[in-house]
């Protein structure tokens, strides 16, 4: 609750700072400062202290596994705003606007991951939508950012339209919006339920861009200024997985037999789609959009399995990948090349961004040692406990493979590549501290990811 | 303590070295790193010889049920010694040779190192795991910095087919660990598991794949010669001589006993598959120009019968492959040291354009010649020994065709010879050619390793008994882990 409020106040307090401070870097240390309480208020509800006590007649709770995702996910903020939020001076003129419209995804973000009625989801799905929309054409002077917001306005409407046509479906089936369902109801799965329930399915397959709902997303994260395309494909993304499994594990529970099946195929060919696309690109930013419809397959795993281990694989998941896209996201900003070419010789020119950026790709990639290989671990642990799925996860590692060639190739061009003609941009030390920070921080959570994990059963 | 240090002191002086500056500096440093981890495995199998010492275990995500346990019984004696002997011998031996970024290099080799003494240490599947990945990450970044001219798209051939068998391997393991009776990763719970045999039919494959690729066996070998050619010589010399060991040690800690069914039934494909190695790689290795790539494909000759060799599943065929696997380390690493000089100092490796080399370098061509028969196994050289065990071993094998194995796997010895022979009689004797640079004797260090090297072929074809007797009981323990007899007395 304590996140949720400040989050709505901080979106307003950093609207005025625009018209109050006039210095960009003021501007953003109040971000950075805002952010910083938000995690902080946060943790102290892990802990037991709420500021506000407000009754929502049970539509919203906040639960340990709720609280740690925040947390992962304002920490995650957090870094992306100590690495990028210089970078957003260059995409236009009203910055204070940007930080805005991010507190309230925040906000949103506080209503998606807490839940308990198909309302609240909706209103928190629509809270980190319209502001997305906005950023994503923030670029105004470019037609290639216009285009990405339109496309992504009318695909969102749209998948929106459908959630809401599930919702009302839903509530003619069980007369209620609350996801804490009453068995005595559902004993009977009929065709208003079954309807709701794929309905739900697909919009909240578009949301994390599993296929064959992803079409947007490749277009869309290209489109997008990079910075906003990092927020957009890490946090967001993982937010919409979580809200997702919350729905799937409250409201469906009882129909996992209809709906698992979907959820493994729609996995697959998520897996397929952008690890096999991925290979194809020449340019990273547009690799990346295809290797978060990739990774997008993977924490489908933590719906399919549906058990502890999937939950405990999301939320490694979530900090894994939002440490690594963040990362690698941060220097693709900065570079003036955004093909693989432009990386050449990275590694000679700036050795510690490359040492770091070596760590984030094989996050991704899954080699152990790294945060990612564990978050994968958990999902193909969690998977390998349903019956019959090893089919399932036996194409997901096959599909991992494929992933190394596209990473590796970020990293063969950064070491193995001779220098390109035109010059590397130069980072700024504090930028290259708090890469290496995170890096280790990935290394970190890959030895030992109880230290995260832990604080779920504390 | 012992096996912990055995890991700790390479990782720690691999990280230390990328913080140092000079070439000179850092190339002695790593060879007292070196040094010091020899020392360390020496004294494990002297004076501190006792389990207290051998085994270590730390908690370490014990949510999961895996620890930070590890352990050092005779196979890993030996292998472990292997690999502490090896990086003196690697790293003394190309003294010479110079790199680019020289801090990166060794501090990369050293971690390699501890990469490779944690997987042969691990008793835990995860944890073996962990380390069967790092040791390969640090050789990809070795063979496609320092390579030849390939380097890139060669070893990422390597790092993929290995990582492919890798990630199956660890379906493989999540699967047993889901089947053990406490949700634990640890060797003994994995021994414990019973599998039924139609399952435990396909989940071979998976551990399997990851092994095969590592040794490699036939079909899956196409990686190596080209990875062999491209990458460093130093390098080559660790993944040939140390890391191929690895797919063995995986049959047989972490495969064979915990499988023993599928084991017995695939028994026949597997052998199959290691004889048509041994005759398929021989032959290629006769036509061969290069002599990187000779021994490339000898090394697949050689590890093919080693496997075909673990799989006839009993004493004589173990201690064979016990004592080959550190016979075949230290002999490749000859081979492949006198190739290095041969290369640096002629400018050359192709056989057709060396020759007559005996008559102005006596010393190398004796030390050549010594090491050659050595990789044949002519009678007191350590090969000798190894090869005889395991032919032994192959003709009590249970399967059907053992006869059939073994003459297949016998005519693998006589094509080595050919092979072997041929290279000798045209690289060093025959008529001089002309070559670019004036021929001169080995240096000191070069003399001291060969000469080591050579001590310890002659001392193991003389004596093999000072290493078997290291691996006999685990030897024996082994062979009851994997007897399956008891299910045909039903």
């Amino acid at each position: 609750m304590n996140a949720l409020i400040i989050s709505a106040v901080l979106g307003v307090v950093m609207m005025f700072s625009g018209i109050l401070l006039k210095q960009k870097t003021a501007v953003r240390n109040v971000a950075i400062a805002g952010i910083l309480l938000l995690l902080i208020v946060n943790i102290l509800e892990m802990n037991g202290t709420t500021f506000f006590k407000i009754d929502t007649q049970g539509m919203i709770l906040f639960d340990p596994f709720a609280l740690l995702f925040n947390t992962v996910v304002f920490a995650a903020v957090l870094l992306y705003l100590l690495l990028s939020s210089d970078s957003m001076e260059k995409v236009g003129v009203y910055y204070a606007e940007y930080f805005a419209l991010i507190f309230f995804i925040l906000c949103g973000v506080t209503l998606v991951t807490s839940f308990k009625s198909l309302l609240i989801l909706f209103l928190g799905i629509e809270i980190i939508s319209i502001p997305l929309y906005i950023l994503t054409g923030s670029d105004k002077r470019n037609l290639k950012s216009n285009e990405a917001s339109l496309k992504y306005f009318l695909l969102g409407t749209f998948s929106t339209g459908l959630m809401l046509m599930g919702i009302a479906l839903l509530y003619g089936a069980r007369g209620t919006f609350s996801t804490v369902v009453n068995p005595m109801v559902t004993a009977t799965p009929n065709i208003l339920l079954l309807g709701g329930l794929s309905l739900l399915l697909f919009s909240m397959a578009f949301k994390v861009s599993a296929a064959p709902f992803h079409f947007w997303t490749p277009d869309v994260y290209d489109g997008a200024p990079t910075v906003f395309t990092s927020f957009m494909a890490t946090i967001v993304k993982v937010v919409a997985f979580a809200g997702f499994v919350r729905l799937f594990d409250d409201a469906f529970e009882a129909q996992q037999p209809q709906w698992r099946i979907w959820v493994a195929v729609i996995t697959a060919v998520t897996l397929f789609i952008g690890n096999i696309t991925a290979v194809f690109q020449q340019s990273v930013k547009r690799m990346l959009a295809y290797s978060s419809i990739a990774q997008a397959g993977f924490m489908l795993f933590a719906l399919y399995a549906m058990n502890a281990d999937g939950k405990e694989g999301l939320l490694i998941y979530t900090a894994a990948y939002c440490a690594a896209t963040i990362g690698i996201f941060a220097v693709l900003a900065r570079m003036t090349d955004y093909t693989f070419d432009g990386f050449n010789g990275l590694a000679k020119a700036e050795p510690l961004v490359a040492g770091a950026l070596t760590v984030f790709l094989l996050s991704l990639a899954g080699i152990p040692l790294t945060a990612g290989f564990m978050a994968k671990f958990y999902m193909l642990k969690a998977a390998l406990a349903t019956p019959g799925s090893s089919w399932l996860v036996v194409f997901a590692v096959l599909m991992a493979v494929v992933s190394v060639y596209y990473y590796f190739r970020v990293i063969q061009a950064m070491y193995f590549k001779s220098p390109a003609e035109t010059a590397h941009p130069s980072f700024p030390a504090f930028f290259k501290w708090v890469l290496g920070i995170l890096a280790a921080l990935v290394i970190l959570l890959g030895l030992f990811p109880e230290l995260l994990l832990g604080r779920l059963y504390f | 303590m012992i096996a912990f240090f055995l890991i700790i002191v390479p990782l720690a002086a691999g990280l230390l070295s990328f913080f140092m500056k000079e070439e000179k500096a850092v190339k002695r440093f790593a060879f007292l790193a070196s040094l010091a981890s020899l020392a360390v495995s020496v004294l494990g199998l002297t004076t501190l010889n006792t389990d207290s010492y051998l085994t270590f275990s730390a908690p370490w995500m014990s949510s999961l049920g895996s620890s930070f346990s590890l352990k050092l019984d005779g196979m890993g004696q030996v292998l472990c010694l292997l690999t502490a002997v090896a990086y003196p011998l690697v790293l003394g031996g190309s003294w010479q040779a110079s790199y680019k970024k020289p801090n990166q290099f060794f501090g990369l080799m050293l971690l390699a190192q501890a990469g490779l003494m944690g997987v042969f240490l691990a008793s835990d599947a995860l944890l073996f795991y962990f380390f069967w990945e790092l040791a390969l990450v640090p050789m990809y970044f070795l063979a496609s910095q320092w390579g030849g001219e390939r380097r890139i798209s060669v070893t990422f051939k390597f790092f993929v087919y290995t990582f492919l068998g890798s990630v199956l391997m660890l379906i493989g393991i999540l699967y047993i660990h889901s089947q053990t009776a406490d949700h634990s990763f640890s060797l003994a719970s994995f021994y414990k598991v019973q599998i039924p045999g139609r399952t435990q039919l396909w989940v071979f494959w998976l551990f399997f794949a990851a092994f095969a690729v590592k040794m490699p066996v036939f079909p899956f070998h196409t990686w190596q010669p080209e990875t062999y050619e491209q990458a460093p010589t130093a390098t080559t010399m660790i993944l040939s001589g140390v890391m191929v060991k690895m797919g063995l040690l995986g049959l047989i800690r972490w495969l064979m006993p915990v499988l023993p069914i599928a084991s017995y039934q695939w028994g026949d494909t597997v052998m199959i598959m290691a004889v048509i190695g041994i005759i398929y790689a021989s032959l290629i290795a006769i036509r061969q120009d290069d002599l990187k790539r000779l021994i490339a494909y000898s090394s697949i000759a050689h590890l093919g019968l080693m496997c075909a060799a673990v799989f006839s599943e009993n004493t004589s065929a173990a201690q064979g492959v016990m004592i080959q696997l550190f016979n075949h380390g230290v002999n490749i690493i000859g081979l492949w040291i006198i190739v290095e000089i041969i290369e640096r100092r002629y400018g050359t490796r192709k056989i057709s354009e060396l020759g007559g080399l005996a008559q102005q370098a006596p010393v190398m061509a004796t030390f050549f010649v010594i090491i050659a028969l050595a990789n044949i196994a002519l009678p007191l050289t350590n090969g000798f020994a190894g090869e005889f065990l395991m032919f032994n071993g192959l003709l009590q094998a249970q399967s059907k065709f053992y006869l059939l194995f073994t003459v297949l796997a016998g005519l693998g010895i006589i094509l080595a010879a050919v092979y072997t022979l041929n290279m000798i009689r045209k690289t060093f004797y025959g008529e001089a050619v002309s070559l670019k640079a004036p021929v001169t004797d080995l240096k000191l260090n070069e003399k001291l390793v060969l000469g080591v090297i050579v001590v310890i072929i002659l001392w193991l074809g003389i004596h093999p008994q000072s290493l078997l007797g290291v691996t006999d009981s685990f030897a024996k323990d082994w062979v009851n882990k994997i007897d399956i007899s008891y299910l045909f007395r039903k």
